[in-house]
């Protein structure tokens, strides 16, 4: 912990990491219950990734996600509502219902989109980059990609391109240890799928605990501190654990056995109440906070289910920028 | 390309890439450029030359081989304020890059409900008639027209090259903007200051009453040369460049039809799944009543693109087929 956190700090992160686990809680129970239709890519367990590099950040900087993205959407500021809604095929959804689960994007946030082709947007995360420094800004990019995305040609040209013009971007890798159902080391030559790569591509990196927000955000503070200083982009594998399966058809049958349950003891949640009891917060705190999550998620959900359904009209809207769909003239 | 070889002021389709592309660059400092070898270089084509010269590195950015990185960095200075025209050397190499054609760039305006904008330009090296072979050759607009969200320009003349490159550049949709091969060194009149030809107007460059021929970029020549030898015939044909696939200016075929009554595409991509297959179903919806003989297409072969220019011949556009389908109409 940095001597500049203070316990109202960790108490904020881990209000948010609590909204974010009761919004994937909220969705898988919608889905169960038919409301959430498609598919879902949960991030549980995931939390202290997104919420801790959002908390080492400024406003205005860059991310761009994976279709396993509610968690990056809310640390950027989507509300559980206007997640739930988009979810639900609501008009007020996020997306206006065109994007669902996979495509959760608040760009007026920074948070530019989730992209549902393994590795695509390392690239474009690359290219928010290049804009910052032609624009003059200090603002940096952050691409959030898991570890299947490593072994995608993207990756690594998007790391080369980055490399060679020292760009503020920062490549956050979410090792789960498993790329769909395969577990990544079977498939990959090298132990850190991410971090091992970034050397030959001349680009520091670390690997980080990522269930333990703290960590994961000094390391982005770190990151963030080089590529606004000019050094060039930063890879942070941060090792973290899917409690759900892939997405929502999958039981995940193929983790030994005892594997969740070793994780679940470090789960992000837990790791982030025991730094708040050692910082002198109170249990009471604690469960205030966790209520106030749990209360914003409820009425979130009540909101979604009551909104209308998606608006017929926005099936020909958007698909240029005068706002509509016209291919002939 | 009707070449203009009696003005004194003529200008190359590949010089017109380079001044369409300086022009807004002067204009809007947020315009920038990324590719291979179009930097000092110039680029491979000389498409590119002077550019480096008068706006430096941080403005024309030369790049590793790396298509997708080319086009997803160009997607991501996009959509946070800047206009990249991103080069893609040989229009083949876009299969690529296609995930960013087919499934980032054209979706992402619609698939976030409006939040993303992203103003980009795709130029690249398009066709044959040069003999590179099947992989440095190929025709490939009609892969731009199966996805919805990219616009697709395609100039025939250095005129059109500017103006269309300056519509191109100023759009705030992304659009693939096709260079063909074969006409980089053809001449015309060049285009005189602030240029703008305006997506989704086709030119009709020859009035005729007989027949209606609708071409695009390398085409455009060849109808012109087809209508001069039909003429010769009694035949007069009609011809219209339609400078654009999306917006497509059908509205220009139908007019043109209805004072033909007789049509004829010539394009270079395959006939299967071609644009032409778009113009001709709509005027059979629309124009039904305006046609006095069948549609005819004349396409590109489904083959690879064979490398003698004896064996190219057979199967991409020539003026030969042009006349010919004329002629089995004027007959029907
Ligand atoms: C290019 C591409 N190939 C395959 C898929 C199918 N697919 C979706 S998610 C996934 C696994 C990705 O694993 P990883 O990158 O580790 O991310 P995680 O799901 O663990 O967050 C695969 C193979 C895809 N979406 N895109």
């Amino acid at each position: 912990m940095t001597e500049t956190t203070t316990a109202t700090d960790l108490l904020a992160l881990h209000e948010t990491m609590a909204v974010i686990r009761r919004t994937e809680k909220a969705a898988h129970d919608l889905f169960l219950s038919g409301l959430v239709k498609g598919t879902t890519h949960l991030a549980a367990g995931h939390e202290a990734v997104a919420v801790g590099t959002r908390a080492a950040l400024k406003d205005g900087d860059y991310a761009f996600a994976t279709y396993r993205g509610h968690h990056h959407a809310i640390a950027w500021g989507a509300t559980p509502e206007e997640c739930l809604a988009e979810l639900m095929q609501r008009s007020t959804g996020l997306n206006k219902a065109k994007g669902g689960s996979m495509h959760l994007t608040k760009a007026e946030a920074g948070m530019l989109g989730s992209y549902a082709i393994v590795g695509a947007h390392l690239p474009m995360a690359v290219g928010a980059a290049w804009s910052a420094r032609l624009r003059k800004t200090d603002q940096v990019a952050v691409a959030f990609f898991g570890d299947g995305a490593t072994n995608i040609g993207a990756f690594h040209e998007a790391l080369n391109l980055a490399s060679v013009w020292k760009l503020p971007v920062l490549f956050v890798c979410e090792n789960n240890f498993y790329m769909e159902y395969t577990p990544i080391g079977s498939v990959t030559g090298v132990g850190n799928p991410a971090a091992d790569r970034a050397p030959s591509y001349g680009i520091p990196a670390e690997v980080v605990d990522g269930n333990d927000v703290v960590a994961v955000r000094d390391a982005v503070a770190r990151a963030a501190g080089r590529a606004r200083a000019g050094d060039g982009p930063t890879v942070l594998e941060a090792q973290t654990y899917r409690h759900y399966g892939h997405s929502r058809t999958d039981p995940a049958k193929y983790r030994p056995d005892g594997e969740l349950e070793r994780w679940m003891e470090r789960d992000p949640l837990t790791v982030s109440a025991g730094r708040l009891r050692e910082s002198g917060t109170s249990d009471d705190d604690i469960k205030a906070a966790e209520d106030r999550a749990a209360a914003v998620v409820e009425q979130a959900v009540a909101a979604a289910k009551a909104a209308p359904q998606a608006d017929l009209g926005e099936a020909f809207t958007d698909v240029w920028a005068d706002g509509g769909a016209a291919w002939r003239t | 390309m009707a070449d203009v070889t009696t003005a004194q002021d003529v200008v190359t389709y590949r010089d017109s890439v380079a001044e369409g592309i300086a022009r807004e660059m002067r204009r809007d400092p947020s315009v920038v450029c990324l590719g291979e070898d179009i930097g000092a270089a110039g680029g491979v084509f000389k498409t590119t030359v002077g550019l480096f010269d008068e706006f430096g590195p941080d403005r024309v950015w030369d790049t590793p081989i790396s298509e997708q990185a080319i086009v997803g960095a160009a997607m991501g200075a996009a959509m946070t304020g800047m206009r990249p025209v991103a080069e893609i050397m040989f229009s083949d190499f876009l299969a690529c890059c296609w995930d960013y054609l087919a499934n980032e760039i054209p979706k992402v305006r619609y698939m976030t409900g409006g939040q993303v904008t992203v103003p980009l330009v795709i130029r690249t090296a398009n066709g044959g008639g040069l003999g590179f072979g099947a992989q440095h050759s190929q025709s490939v607009e009609n892969w731009a027209l199966t996805v919805p969200g990219l616009k697709i320009a395609a100039p025939s003349t250095p005129a059109d090259v500017v103006g269309l490159m300056a519509s191109a550049i100023r759009s705030d949709d992304p659009v693939v903007f096709f260079e063909h091969k074969g006409l980089f060194a053809s001449k015309g009149a060049p285009a005189p200051d602030g240029h703008v030809v305006p997506f989704g107007q086709a030119a009709v460059l020859r009035e005729g009453t007989d027949v209606t021929l609708v071409a695009l970029a390398s085409t455009v020549p060849l109808a012109l040369t087809a209508a001069d030898r039909l003429a010769a015939e009694g035949v007069e044909a009609e011809v219209v460049d339609l400078r654009c696939l999306i917006p497509l200016d059908v509205s220009a075929v139908l007019r043109s039809v209805e004072r033909t009554s007789r049509l004829v595409v010539v394009e270079e991509n395959p006939f299967q799944g071609g644009w032409g297959g778009t113009v001709v179903s709509v005027v059979a919806d629309e124009g039904f009543e305006l046609l006095d003989a069948p549609v005819k297409r004349v396409a590109g072969a489904n083959v690879p693109l064979p490398f003698a220019d004896a064996l190219e011949d057979q199967v991409i556009p020539t003026v030969d087929k042009v006349v010919d389908a004329v002629r089995s109409l004027a007959t029907y």
